[in-house]
C-alpha cells in the first residue's frame, strides 16, 4: 500500500531507477550484520539456549560486566511463552527475532552511527518521523537495569536503545550502550505487509514442475521466475505447535521438577566456585564452569516463562520463584567479575 | 555590556523533564549573575522570547539554553570585611601573637593593617581586605560548570568510564558564549565552543557556527530547530488546526497536557492527519481513545457532533515532501490499526471467560505479597461494602445491595483480562464495558466502571451509591490493611498511594450524600480486617484520615487553617457536616464579635489550663448559684443558660450560620465578665465556681468549632508557619 501511496503522489518518470523492492527478512539481517560488522563488531550466532531477550546471551550479560572494550552483534530468537497465539494474532509471537548490538565503550556519536544502520536496511529518514522517546529498561530477574529510549518510526517502536547501568546487581564500568531491533516489526514495516506472518522470509528460484509449469504458462523470464518464501512457511507451525505445548500440555509437574534440577546444579556449581580468600591462578580461575553456570540460570528462567505461561505460578510462588533466579544470575554474575581481571590478557 | 548564552546539547531529553530542567538552568544562572555582581540593576527573568526580560531559556529534546542580555562584563571592585580570632588571643600586651600572624597571612594583610573591632561577642581582629572585580569571562568559566552539575534530575546515568559524572543523558556538546567570544567552560569532558547542532535528520551532523548569542534563535531556526519551545507550541497549535479542516465540520480533542508532551518531543514540529476504518468505531471509545493518547501520542478528532471521528493527528518532528507524508501518513495508519487489531482481538477473546468465571483466576494476581491476591482483596472489599451498606441502609437510604455485593466481588475481575493487561490505565472502565456487554445490568457496570473515581482532587466522584460505597471499601480496606502490616506513608514515601486513596474516601463523603462518618466508615472496615486492630481511635488511621481532611478542607475547599483546625478540634460527625460548619465559620470569623469570642476563649482556655495544671480538680464540678456574686458572673450564667438550648437547636438543625450568631451575641456579657471579674479569686469557693463557670461557657458553645482555635488576625496566608511569622 506504500508503494501506492508513493506512485501515485510522485510524478511521472521522476524516477529513473526502478525502486528498489523492500528488503526480504533475511536480507534485512544481512545488511544489519553487514553493517555492524563494518563498525567493528564481533558477529555472533545466535545462543543456543532458549532465552527471553538477546539481552540474556552470555554475550551481553556476562560480557558487560568485565573492563574489557567489547563489541557485539547477533540475531537471537527469543522466545516468550506467554506471548504465543496460536499463530493466530498478526503481531505477535511465542517466537520473535531481536537483533541484538552491544558497544562497550559507546562511540560518542552511537546515535548517529545507528541512524546509519537505518539508512543501511533501506530507511530514507527523510521520508519518515523519528522520535526517541525515554523508555527505561529493568529486569528484575536479571538484577539490571538501564536508561534508554524506545526509537519511534512513524509512531512505531523499531529499537530499544539502553545505556546499561547495573547488570547482576553489579554497577557497570565502563557503561555500554545496548541496541535491540525488533526484526519481524521492522520487516512488516518495510514490506508494508499487516500481518508478520506475510513477511516475505526470501525468494528462491522455482524449481523443476513448477519452473516449467509458469514457463509454460508464458511467464515473462522462467530463468528468473522466483517464488516467494514467507514468514508464515517457515514459522506458522513452530508458533502453533509451541502455543498448544506452552497452554495446554507442558507437563506442569515435570516442569517444576526440571526447575529443581538446573537450579540445584546451578547452585552447586556456584557454590563450588566461592572460594573466598584462597588465591587461584589465572588457570585455574578460567577453568571455573561460569558459563554453564548461566546456562543452567537460563533453564531455570525458561521454565519459569512456561510454568507462568501454564498458569501454574501462584501469588505466593511467583515472587519467590523470580528471587530464586535472580540468585542465580546475581551469583554467575559475581562469579564472572571475580573472574575477569585474573583472566583478562586471554579475554583481550 | 555582553550577552551571555549556554547550551548544553545532549541526546534526547526525556520529554517530561524538559520543562522543569529548562526554567530551573534559568533560574541558575540568573542567581549566579546576581550573586557574582554581574547583573545589571534592573536584572529580570521571563521565559522564551520575552523582550523585556535580562535571562530568557531556550529548550527542545536535544538542548537547554539560556540567554542572559547585557551582563557587566567586569564585578565591580568591592571591599571586604573579615573577621579573625578574639583580640585577646592575637595581641597580648599590644604585641601580635601567633593567631594573629596567622590570620593576616591567611587574608594576605600587613599584621599593622589588622583592626580592633568590637562584636556581641566581644572584640575581635578585623581586617579589610580588597577585593578587586574579576572579569566575567573568568567568573563564568569558574562557576557555570557547577552550576551545570547541580541540575536536578528525576532520573540519572552514568555514561563514562570511570563514572564520573552523573547526567539526564550524555551531554555531547556546550556551547558558551560571551559575545563572539567563546567561554572556555569544561563539564563531562566536554569543552565549550562556539557550535552547536541542528535537526537530526534535516539538518544533519555538521555544526552550526554561532556567532553571537543574540544570532541563536535565528541560526538554529535556518538548522531546522525551534528552540523556543513556546513558538513550537504555537506552531503545533495552529499545524493541528490546519490539518483537521479536511474533515468538514471535525475539531481535534483538546489535550493540553499531550500539547505539552509533544512539544517536548519535536525540535521542527508538523502535524499529518490519518484516518482509520470507521468499523473500529465499534470498538469502545476509552479504549480508542487510549490507544491514540497515550500509546501513540495521538489527537483524537471530533464530527460536527461531537462524536469520535475515524481520523487522527500525529504530530511529527520532521518536515517532508508530499511523497514523504504520505508515507509517514501510511506508516502512522498501519501501526494504529495493528493496535485497533489488537484491542478488537483482546476484546473478542477476553468474551469468552466471562467477568464471573475470571474470580477464581485473581487467586493468581498478587495485591500485595503479606495482603494476598486479589481474590482475597475482593473478599474484603465485599464485607466491608456490606457494612457500609447496612450503615447507609439504617440510615434509610435506598440502595440496590445485590448488584453492590455483586460489583464488589467482580470488580478487580478485568485484571486478568487481556485488554487490561494491554491498557492498564483502563482497570475498571474496561470491566464496566465487559459487565455491560455480558448483561449485568447497568448498576453493576456502572459501580464497576468508576470504582477508582476520584483518581484525582479534580476528578469527579461516582455517579451512583452503589459506585460510591464500592469506592469507598476499597480504598478503606486497603489502607486499614496497610496500615496493620505497617506500609503506611511516611514522608514523602508513599508506595501504596495511600494518601491519594484517603483522599477519596474524603472526596466521596464529601461530595455524596451517603450518611457515614469518617469515624464510621473507620470502624467498620477494620472490623472486617483480619489484620487491622481494633477500636483505634486516636490510632494511626484515624490520624491519617484526618491528617487527610484537614487536607480537603484547606487545599481543595480553600478555607484558612485557622478556620479548618477550629472545626475540626470541635470533632467531626459527617464530612459535608464539617463543610458546612467550616462554610459558616468562615462567613462570621471576621466580624467584631466572633474575634472578641475566639479571643475570650482562648483566654479562658488558659485559665483553665493553668488552674487544673495548680489544682487537677480546680474547674470540676456544678455551678452553685448562690457563690455568683457579681452582677457581671449572673448575667454570663444566665446568658449561657439561655442560649445554649437555642444554639443546640439549631446545630441539630445544622443551621450553622444561626447558630454562631446566636453565639457572637455572648460577646457583651462575656466581655462584661473579664472586665469587672477575677476568675482566680482568693476565695476557694468563689475561684472554684468561676472556673466551673467559665468551663460551661467553653463546653455549651465549642460543638461547632473551637473557636480559641481563631487566630486574632485574619490570615492572609494558609499556613501556620508563616501567619505566626
Amino acid at each position: 500500500m506504500a508503494s501506492q501511496v508513493s506512485s501515485s503522489t510522485q510524478p511521472a518518470g521522476a524516477s529513473l531507477a526502478a525502486p528498489r523492492a523492500p528488503l526480504t527478512f533475511q536480507e534485512l539481517l544481512f545488511q544489519l550484520q553487514s553493517f555492524w560488522a563494518g563498525r567493528g563488531c564481533i558477529l555472533e550466532q545466535p545462543y543456543d539456549v532458549e532465552v527471553g531477550a538477546g539481552t540474556m546471551s552470555p554475550e551481553t550479560f556476562l560480557r558487560v560486566l568485565d573492563s574489557q572494550p567489547f563489541s557485539v552483534a547477533y540475531p537471537q530468537p527469543s522466545r516468550r511463552p506467554a506471548d504465543g497465539r496460536y499463530g493466530e494474532n498478526p503481531n505477535r509471537l511465542f517466537k520473535h527475532t531481536q537483533y541484538q548490538v552491544i558497544l562497550k565503550p559507546p562511540p560518542a556519536n552511537v546515535l548517529e552511527i545507528y541512524l546509519e544502520s537505518l539508512a543501511a536496511i533501506g530507511i530514507n529518514l527523510r521520508r519518515h518521523d523519528l522520535k526517541f522517546e525515554e523508555d527505561n529498561w529493568e529486569s528484575p530477574t536479571l538484577g539490571a537495569w538501564g536508561i534508554g529510549w524506545q526509537v519511534m518510526l512513524d509512531g512505531l517502536e523499531i529499537t530499544q536503545f539502553t545505556y546499561f547501568q547495573q547488570c547482576g546487581g553489579i554497577d557497570l564500568d565502563p557503561i555500554c550502550a545496548e541496541i535491540t531491533y525488533g526484526l519481524e516489526r521492522i520487516a512488516a514495516f518495510l514490506q508494508d505487509v499487516d500481518s508478520v506472518y506475510d513477511i516475505v522470509w526470501t525468494r528462491v528460484p522455482l524449481l523443476g514442475a513448477a519452473a516449467s509449469e509458469s514457463s509454460a504458462a508464458g511467464a515473462a523470464n522462467a530463468s528468473s521466475a522466483m517464488r516467494e518464501i514467507t514468514y508464515s512457511q517457515v514459522r506458522h507451525l513452530e508458533e502453533v505447535q509451541f502455543s498448544a505445548y506452552n497452554f495446554e500440555y507442558a507437563d506442569v509437574e515435570m516442569l517444576w521438577e526440571h526447575l529443581r534440577l538446573y537450579e540445584r546444579e546451578c547452585g552447586q556449581l556456584l557454590a563450588g566456585m566461592e572460594r573466598p580468600g584462597e588465591a587461584q591462578d589465572a588457570a585455574e580461575m578460567r577453568k571455573q564452569p561460569i558459563l554453564p553456570a548461566y546456562d543452567l540460570c537460563l533453564k531455570c528462567s525458561h521454565l519459569f516463562n512456561l510454568l507462568d505461561a501454564r498458569g501454574a505460578i501462584s501469588v505466593t510462588e511467583r515472587v519467590g520463584v523470580i528471587a530464586r533466579i535472580r540468585a542465580l544470575a546475581v551469583g554467575v554474575a559475581k562469579a564472572y567479575a571475580r573472574m575477569a581481571p585474573a583472566v583478562q590478557p586471554a579475554t583481550t | 555590556m555582553p550577552d551571555l548564552l549556554l547550551e548544553l546539547g545532549m541526546e534526547e531529553i526525556p520529554a517530561r523533564m524538559i520543562a522543569a530542567a529548562e526554567a530551573e538552568l534559568a533560574r541558575r544562572v540568573s542567581d549566579l549573575l546576581t550573586r557574582e555582581c554581574l547583573a545589571p540593576l534592573d536584572f529580570a527573568q521571563g521565559e522564551g522570547r520575552d523582550a523585556t526580560a535580562a535571562v530568557v531559556s531556550f529548550s527542545s529534546p536535544r538542548r537547554l539554553a539560556v540567554l542572559a542580555r547585557g551582563v557587566l562584563s567586569r564585578q565591580p571592585d568591592r571591599e571586604e570585611q573579615l573577621t579573625g580570632p578574639p583580640w585577646k588571643a592575637a595581641f597580648r600586651d599590644g604585641e601580635p601573637a601567633p593567631a594573629a600572624l596567622a590570620f593576616a597571612k591567611k587574608v594576605g594583610v600587613e599584621v599593622a593593617a589588622l583592626q580592633r573591632i568590637s562584636t556581641a561577642k566581644g572584640e575581635y581582629v578585623s581586617a579589610t581586605v580588597a577585593r578587586p572585580g574579576r572579569a566575567a569571562a573568568e567568573v563564568l568559566a569558574d562557576l557555570l560548570p557547577k552550576e551545570i552539575a547541580a541540575l536536578s534530575w528525576p532520573k540519572t546515568m552514568y555514561w563514562r568510564a570511570r563514572k564520573p559524572e552523573r547526567f539526564v543523558r550524555p551531554l555531547r556538546w556546550l556551547l558558551c558564549l560571551l559575545d563572539a567570544a567563546v567561554l572556555p567552560i569544561e563539564f563531562a569532558g566536554i569543552r565549550a565552543a562556539n557550535q552547536s547542532y541542528g535537526h537530526r535528520i534535516l539538518h544533519g551532523d555538521s555544526p552550526v557556527d554561532v556567532r553571537r548569542p543574540a544570532d541563536y534563535l535565528s541560526q538554529l531556526n535556518s538548522a531546522f530547530v525551534m528552540a523556543d519551545p513556546a513558538a513550537r507550541r504555537h506552531r503545533i497549535r495552529k499545524a493541528l488546526d490546519a490539518a483537521v479542516r479536511g474533515v468538514p465540520g471535525a475539531r481535534w480533542r483538546e489535550d493540553e497536557a499531550l500539547v505539552e508532551q509533544v512539544t517536548h518531543l519535536t525540535e521542527w514540529p508538523a502535524v499529518v492527519r490519518g484516518d482509520f476504518e470507521p468499523e473500529y468505531l465499534a470498538l469502545p471509545e476509552e479504549v480508542l481513545v487510549t490507544v491514540m493518547r497515550d500509546h501513540q501520542k495521538y489527537f483524537a478528532v471530533d464530527d460536527a457532533q461531537g462524536k469520535l471521528a475515524p481520523h487522527f493527528l500525529a504530530v511529527l518532528n520532521t518536515e517532508a515532501d508530499a511523497e514523504g507524508l504520505a508515507i509517514i501518513r501510511h506508516g502512522n495508519e498501519r501501526v494504529l490499526r495493528a493496535r485497533f487489531n489488537d484491542a478488537r482481538f483482546f476484546w473478542n477473546y477476553d468474551q469468552k471467560t466471562p467477568l464471573a468465571a475470571r474470580i477464581d483466576q485473581l487467586k493468581t494476581v498478587t495485591f500485595q505479597k503479606n495482603l494476598g491476591s486479589y481474590f482475597d482483596k475482593s473478599q474484603i472489599n465485599l464485607r466491608t461494602a456490606q457494612a457500609f451498606a447496612a450503615a447507609v441502609a439504617a440510615h434509610g437510604v435506598s440502595l440496590d445491595r445485590e448488584a453492590l455485593e455483586r460489583s464488589a466481588l467482580l470488580a478487580k475481575a478485568d485484571l486478568t483480562t487481556e485488554l487490561v493487561k494491554e491498557f492498564t490505565e483502563l482497570q475498571g472502565v474496561i470491566g464496566g464495558l465487559y459487565a455491560r456487554a455480558q448483561g449485568l445490568g447497568d448498576t453493576v457496570a456502572a459501580a464497576i466502571s468508576a470504582q477508582y473515581l476520584p483518581a484525582s482532587m479534580d476528578d469527579p466522584i461516582p455517579l451512583t451509591a452503589e459506585g460510591q460505597i464500592l469506592g469507598l471499601a476499597d480504598r478503606m480496606a486497603t489502607i486499614v490493611e496497610m496500615f496493620s502490616i505497617g506500609l503506611e506513608p511516611s514522608g514523602s514515601k508513599d508506595p501504596f498511594a495511600l494518601r491519594r486513596a484517603a483522599n477519596g474516601v474524603i472526596k466521596i463523603l464529601a461530595e455524596s450524600s451517603l450518611p457515614l462518618t469518617l469515624t464510621e466508615v473507620q470502624r467498620l472496615a477494620e472490623q472486617q480486617s483480619e489484620r487491622a486492630p481494633r477500636d483505634q481511635e486516636g490510632g494511626a488511621v484515624s490520624a491519617f484520615l484526618a491528617d487527610r481532611l484537614n487536607f480537603y478542607l484547606r487545599e481543595v475547599r480553600g478555607w484558612d487553617y485557622d478556620v479548618v483546625n477550629a472545626v475540626l478540634a470541635a470533632g467531626v460527625t459527617t464530612v459535608p457536616d464539617a463543610i458546612a460548619r467550616a462554610q459558616a465559620l468562615t462567613e462570621v470569623r471576621g466580624t467584631d464579635d466572633m474575634l472578641a469570642i475566639s479571643i475570650a476563649f482562648k483566654r479562658i482556655k488558659n485559665i483553665l489550663r493553668q488552674a487544673r495544671e495548680q489544682d487537677a480538680a480546680a474547674a470540676v464540678g456544678e455551678i452553685v448559684d448562690g457563690d455568683l456574686v457579681e452582677q457581671a458572673e449572673r448575667r454570663l450564667h444566665a446568658e449561657t443558660r439561655d442560649r445554649s438550648p437555642q444554639v443546640e437547636t439549631l446545630r441539630a438543625r445544622h443551621d450553622y450560620a444561626q447558630a454562631l450568631e446566636c453565639v457572637a451575641a455572648l460577646r457583651p456579657a462575656v466581655d462584661e465578665f473579664f472586665d469587672a471579674v477575677m476568675v482566680m479569686a482568693p476565695e476557694a469557693h468563689l475561684r472554684r465556681n468561676r472556673l466551673a463557670l467559665i468551663a460551661s461557657v467553653l463546653g455549651n458553645f465549642s460543638r461547632i468549632a473551637d473557636f480559641s482555635e481563631i487566630a486574632p488576625m485574619r490570615a492572609e496566608s494558609r499556613s501556620p508557619e508563616q501567619a505566626s511569622r
